[in-house]
């Protein structure tokens, strides 16, 4: 068990996360964690369901931050978007990252928002020189906002565009490149777009540029089919990760090393200790990377910068 | 790069939200597949996400209909009005409105005044916190200079106006009471007022959301019983006062003017 940090030091900000398992925070956990103050090593939250001026959610935001590190993950601000930012809602995140002091403030690459309407899904863009244009130009306008570099997330694909001129990595590179950004590797978006998609996963890890990643995200997904009865995965966040996500995750940790990782898991909500026992999972993967395991892929891995 | 290759994000969200439509331009899925099934996953995301935002915050209106009809109801609701921020906890803000011209939801005439009841519920869960009036402060108030007096109310205060018994019809369903035959000849006004973390809802008696308005107005008591008396002739103002005490919803009743 880790020692807590003591209460004049609660609210400071860390430079970043713990390089250790954490958890989507659920307001229906709460009274589990508050009686068991479990081993967990940081907790994340939606930015957007802390947007009220009151109430529970802060109450339970300032308990929880107290003693535990805190990533902060925004699902609105629609990066991906030809539009320009919402400047009122920028300032609604950097009102929530002044208040909590987030070691991490995590993005999406994908669009969520068309004109006032809100549509509350992570929508694909094209990667071509029009798309790269504006996604610089939004993290660029983040980051000078909240004063700190964000971390970029890629997105699970359910279909890829014909005016696409970069592959996802390439554009993401171009991204970090250009704005000195951070990234947030989901490793079961990557799966989910790579079966839909048919690349390879596997070539998709080894290409990431690792030595960017400051988070990894894991969740469970659903099943489908097209229509060929081909698999059709959905990234639904509401299930226990897949044995093939595991995999994978262990193959991003020998390249990347240890780093903050995240269970998601937002819909058929688990009770705790189902959720704690995959957070639990996800540790002992970095542990196994602590103790010396995959030195050598990292090695390389971490000399491949974005040039 | 050419203005080709820019992407219609107008013609994305068209499509997304009018399953009538084809899967916009441009798009393929693995080789030889149409992309038909794969939009669809968006366009399920969007819908699903929206209608459970809808249920998870109209929980009695949802009882009430039965989750089929309502799931059908918020549907359609959904695709005339998306949420306007990315604050989910504000979506359902013209919910009632919807609800109370949705010709298939015609027998349930209250329904919509539980809607906007529920509405606010959701907005004192998140309102600003503030500190009720203390006991011993509202015991050393000169009631009988309280006409030429205003008040502060607590910032989750919300009052709902309804011919409907719709306290009794949201109270019966929060709870696991037995569901005995209402009446529903006579109406009630909810008062809503989360003074620390947990949102209250009782009723006041008739003309009391007059007087609740009032009061937010920034009108005097005096000038609060005249706005109630407007509405009830026989306004209760000792009752009315009672329950907004109870409810803890004073932060400050100010001096004299």
């Amino acid at each position: 068990m880790e020692t807590r940090s003591a209460p004049e030091h609660s609210c400071t900000r860390e430079r970043s996360l713990p390089a250790r398992a954490g958890v989507g925070f659920k307001s229906a956990h709460f009274s589990d964690i508050e009686a068991s103050a479990p081993d967990v090593g940081f907790f994340e939250i939606h930015a957007e369901n802390y947007m009220g001026d009151g109430g529970p959610p802060h109450a339970q935001l300032m308990r929880l931050r107290r003693d535990f590190p805190l990533s902060i993950h925004g699902v609105g601000l629609s990066i991906g978007g030809a539009e320009r930012l919402d400047r009122e809602h920028l300032r609604r995140v950097k009102f929530l990252a002044d208040r909590y002091a987030p070691a991490a403030f995590s993005e999406h690459l994908a669009w969520s928002t068309q004109g006032a309407r809100f549509l509350n899904d992570l929508l694909p863009l094209p990667y071509n020189a029009t798309t790269l244009a504006h996604v610089v130009a939004h993290v660029d306008e983040i980051q000078e906002t909240l004063g700190r570099p964000i971390l970029l997330e890629n997105p699970a694909a359910y279909l890829r565009f014909q005016s696409s001129d970069y592959s996802e990595i390439d554009f993401l590179r171009e991204v970090v490149r250009r704005t000195d950004c951070r990234l947030l590797l989901d490793v079961t978006n990557a799966y989910v777009s790579a079966t839909n998609l048919a690349f390879s996963a596997e070539d998709y890890i080894n290409a990431f540029p690792m030595s960017y990643v400051e988070e990894i995200h894991l969740a469970g997904y659903a099943e489908d089919a097209d229509e060929i009865g081909d698999p059709l995965l959905i990234d639904a966040h509401c299930a226990p990760v897949q044995d093939a996500v595991w995999r994978l995750y262990d193959r991003a940790l020998a390249l990347r090393g240890p780093v903050a990782t995240l269970i998601e898991w937002d819909n058929d909500v688990p009770a705790w200790p189902l959720l704690l026992e995959q957070a639990a999972r996800a540790a002992r993967f970095l542990d196994k990377q602590r103790s010396g395991f995959g030195d050598n892929a990292r090695s390389e891995a971490l000399h491949d910068g974005v040039g | 790069m050419t203005a080709s290759a820019d992407f219609d994000q107008n013609a994305f969200v068209r499509a997304l939200l009018d399953p009538e439509l084809p899967a916009p331009n441009g798009l393929e899925a693995r080789h030889g597949i149409p992309p038909e099934r794969r939009f669809a996953v968006y366009r399920n995301n969007v819908c699903v996400g929206l209608v459970d935002a809808l249920a998870e915050r109209f929980p009695v209106c949802r009882q009430l209909v039965g989750d089929e009809f309502f799931r059908a109801m918020a549907q359609r609701h959904m695709r005339e009005s998306l949420p306007r921020t990315p604050m989910l906890f504000e979506y359902g803000h013209d919910f009632a409105t919807f609800v109370s011209s949705f010709e298939p939801a015609r027998e349930l005439p209250y329904l919509s005044d539980v809607a906007r009841l529920e509405y606010a519920v959701g907005q004192a869960y998140h309102a600003e916190n503030a500190t009720p009036l203390p006991m011993d402060v509202i015991r050393a108030l000169p009631f009988d200079r309280l006409a030429g007096a205003t008040a502060a109310l607590h910032p989750s205060t919300h009052v709902v106006a309804s011919t409907y018994p719709i306290v009794s019809i949201w109270r019966r369903h929060m709870s696991d009471e037995e569901m005995t035959p209402l009446e529903l000849n006579h109406g009630e006004e909810a008062l809503v007022v989360r003074p620390e973390l947990a949102v209250n809802v009782t009723a006041l008696p008739l003309g009391g959301s007059a007087f609740v308005h009032a009061l937010e107005d920034r009108k005097t008591f005096g000038q609060a019983v005249i706005a109630a008396s407007g509405v009830a002739a026989d306004f209760d103002l000792t009752g009315c006062l009672r329950e907004l005490l109870l409810a803890q919803a004073f932060i400050a009743v100010g001096a004299s003017r």
